[in-house]
């Protein structure tokens, strides 16, 4: 099974994963291709989160996390890379919408770069209005650029966070349950700004939402009390899905 | 249920809020009788001279605590600049790494400094610093006023660094920030407010001490000659004063009261509005 207008950029391999007593995820083995879109879907406490997390290595700020196997990022184990690098190659975007608050819109898309104190040949200017162009937020935002970024509301604050994951160039963009706290006006906007940024790079979301994962992904896994259960095209595991478990959470039978 | 159940339930809780509501009004008498006590004793005294001269030589009525004042800034001023930052970078330490058997040893190891004696800590600052050197100084006062306000800062930074959603950290560490550098550019401004508020509280604590500065600052009836001798505070010239068998130097105790407890309200207040404005523009 596999890609083959793509390649494998991030693959986990016999991944599994825990909070010190038992594994959260067990044994995932998962293909995340090059611009493509795949979403993680599954009941509450599955572990996606916890996946998702593993993929940047967020999850070492969790006091006594444990990690067996491999992610691999261009065939590089990311835990051998030092983890500050590996972020700014696979970034994150979280649940609830995290901007800087001390920060003006601003600062808070140039802030990846400006604590980085990275300056390419682009100027800072330009980097945050293709930044929120690409976040569908600059027309919304660019007169008020200065202002506190706690003054947007919630979805333009979570495409703010986008916007401020985009700036520092990823290659995969990791997103965890970005719309959850969002209406579906917004999340309708997030999830066409998704189809845009499929161009340029690789993204992978936790979704709750099956109608989310069916619209805007390519390839989908669905996760079922740490494992992963199922893992192809998206069409097929929502019409055709292999495993019944599979089939009885698509149709609503349970989660 | 009966109306002789009710009447009862009705007294006692008109009982308990009576007591409540006495307790509350005993103590904030307590604080207005000696605000007004000093006020009442001390503004006889105090006027623009007395804010501005030297005291006199002994025997002499009149005089000032100018050099008083500007002793106990200097003096607490020191100590902040040898305090403040020990604490505020202790409690970045506690907060990143404090959550094994090392943090909860430093954390009680502040709470019990916090309760020393302050005396306690004077007399260590004359064991460590002005036995050895042979001489009282401003640099011993200011010495033994850091260590006091150490665990204060420390404890009250920690606080505020917890009151730091995890969430911004993380959104600093998933744009490959290192993490020193989201502590210092994220975590800590986020915080700064409270921080502020507590070296702010803190200072005003400190300025308030004298057991810790009579046998290392030791006072001074002059204009100081630098950190490394006597050097006069507000609240040794209070304690020499209203010791002293003069009348004339009682009164004057009084208005130097009034002015140390003046000073140490209005950084309190600061303190607090500062809190406000710190909370305001976090979520402005
Ligand atoms: N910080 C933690 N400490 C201990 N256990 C945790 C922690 N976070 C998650 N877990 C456990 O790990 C398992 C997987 O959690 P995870 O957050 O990955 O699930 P999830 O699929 O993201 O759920 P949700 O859809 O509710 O976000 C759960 O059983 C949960 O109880
Ligand atoms: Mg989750």
């Amino acid at each position: 099974m596999s890609d083959e207008r793509t390649y494998s950029i991030l693959e986990a391999r016999g991944l599994s994963a825990g909070y010190g007593s038992g594994d959260a995820i067990r044994n995932v083995n998962m293909h995340f291709y090059d611009k493509r879109i795949t979403a993680i879907i599954g009941p509450s406490g599955c572990g996606k989160s916890t996946l998702i997390r593993c993929l940047n290595r967020m999850h070492e700020e969790i006091p006594g996390t444990q990690v067996r196997g491999v992610v691999a990022l261009s065939e590089r184990n990311i835990f051998h890379m030092d983890p500050v690098r590996l972020r700014r190659q696979v970034g994150m975007v979280f649940q609830r919408p995290n901007p800087f608050p001390t920060m003006s819109i601003f600062r808070n898309v140039a802030a990846g770069l400006i604590l980085n104190g990275l300056r390419g040949e682009r100027s800072l200017a330009e980097v945050v209005e293709t930044s929120l162009r690409q976040a569908a937020l600059f027309d919304e935002v660019k007169d008020k650029l200065d202002q506190p970024a706690l003054n947007l509301s919630g979805g333009q604050q979570q495409r703010l966070c986008i916007a401020r994951a985009l700036a520092v160039e990823p290659k995969v963009l990791l997103l965890d349950e970005p719309c959850s706290a969002l209406d579906p006006i917004a999340t309708a906007k997030i999830e066409e700004l998704l189809l845009q940024l499929k161009d340029q790079l690789t993204i992978v979301m936790v979704t709750h939402n099956m109608q989310q994962a069916a619209r805007v992904s390519d390839w989908t896994g669905f996760m079922l009390m740490g494992e992963l259960v199922e893992f192809g095209r998206t069409d097929e595991i929502f019409t055709t899905p292999r495993d019944p478990r599979t089939q009885d959470y698509i149709t609503g039978r349970f989660g | 249920m009966t109306d002789a159940r009710l009447r009862r339930r009705k007294i006692v809780n008109g009982l308990m809020f009576s007591l409540t509501a006495a307790c509350t009004i005993a103590c904030l008498a307590v604080l207005f009788v000696i605000l007004g006590y000093i006020v009442y004793h001390g503004a006889a005294a105090l006027d623009w001279s007395f804010l501005t001269r030297l005291p006199k030589p002994v025997g002499e009525p009149g005089g000032g605590i100018a050099n008083a004042m500007v002793g106990s800034a200097k003096i607490v001023a020191l100590a902040a600049v040898l305090g403040v930052p020990v604490g505020v970078l202790g409690a970045v330490y506690l907060h990143e790494f404090g959550h094994n058997r090392i943090g909860f040893v430093i954390r009680y190891a502040a709470d019990l400094l916090n309760g020393m004696p302050s005396i306690v800590i004077g007399v260590f600052a004359y064991g460590l610093i002005v036995l050895p050197m042979k001489r009282f100084s401003a640099l011993a006062g200011s010495a033994a006023l850091a260590v006091i306000m150490i665990p204060i800062v420390l404890r009250s930074t920690e606080e505020f660094l917890r009151l730091v959603p995890a969430s911004l950290r993380e959104a600093g560490l998933a744009l490959g920030v290192p993490r020193w550098k989201v502590i210092l550019l994220v975590v800590i401004p986020s915080a700064w407010g409270g921080i502020l508020t507590g070296i702010l509280l803190a200072v005003s604590r400190i300025a308030g001490e004298s057991a810790p500065l009579i046998f290392t600052a030791f006072g001074n009836r002059f204009w100081d000659n630098g950190w490394l001798n006597p050097m006069s505070a507000l609240p040794l010239t209070i304690y020499t004063y209203a010791i002293s068998p003069y009348e004339d130097w009682h009164r004057q105790a009084w208005a130097a009261a009034m002015v140390l407890v003046l000073v140490v309200l209005a950084g309190n207040v600061l303190a607090r509005l500062l809190m406000r404005g710190g909370r305001g523009a976090s979520n402005a």
